[in-house]
């Protein structure tokens, strides 16, 4: 699933093990999420989004809008 | 399980019970091995001897399946759970074919706790086929 998580952390100046500290989750984790090899649980998902203070659509893209 | 070179707490508590697993194993196996070899014990306490080097092996599937459990890294436990499966996979697929071919007298006999042994194997090769999907999505 594609997502805007790089361009967002990038925005913050986070790197890869920071915003993975933030979410308590591995770096390992963040980088397959970054790079669309791993779709995170809904639960991880809203993490992330509350975090960057977003709704969760604007962090992650629907795949029925990818096509 | 995983190879990243930062454990998770999870992976640590595997890492340790695993090490304290195999050392229980060494320390039960040569035992059993020389009482049973040369007939030292016999009869109920036989059974008992003999089993006490199964069950550190057995502790490993435990410690498997708690490692599984205890993940909190949603990403980290889909990866042991994909490997787990191949090894689940590989063993049992191997064991199947293995048993038809000793039945018709094809291979010699094996002994079951060999397939434990496949199993563990089959995590090496757990963490090659995630590699490669892992690569695969990537590209």
């Amino acid at each position: 699933m594609t997502n805007h998580l790089r361009d967002l952390r990038a925005t913050r100046g986070w790197s890869q093990q920071h915003l993975a500290e933030l979410l308590e989750v591995s770096r390992q984790s963040v980088n397959a999420i970054e790079t669309g090899r791993y779709d995170p649980s809904l639960p991880l998902a809203f993490r992330i989004a509350e975090l960057f203070g977003l709704a969760i659509e604007q962090v992650f893209v629907s795949p029925s809008e990818e096509k | 399980m995983s190879r990243s070179a930062s454990f998770s707490p999870a992976q640590r508590r595997y890492n340790r019970r695993v090490l304290i697993l195999a050392i229980l194993y060494a320390l039960l196996l040569f035992p059993a091995v020389y009482l049973l070899d040369r007939h030292l014990v016999a009869g109920p306490p036989a059974y008992a001897v003999g089993i006490l080097p199964a069950l550190p092996v057995i502790g490993f599937f435990v410690a498997a399946g708690a490692y599984m459990v205890e993940e909190r890294d949603e990403y980290l436990r889909m990866l042991v759970v994909r490997q787990s499966l191949v090894a689940t996979g590989l063993a049992m697929t191997t064991a199947t074919a293995w048993g038809f071919l000793e039945g018709f007298e094809l291979l010699p006999h094996l002994p079951a706790f060999a397939w434990p042994v496949v199993w563990f194997a089959g995590l090496g090769l757990g963490t090659c086929v995630n590699k490669l999907i892992e690569r695969q999505v990537a590209a």
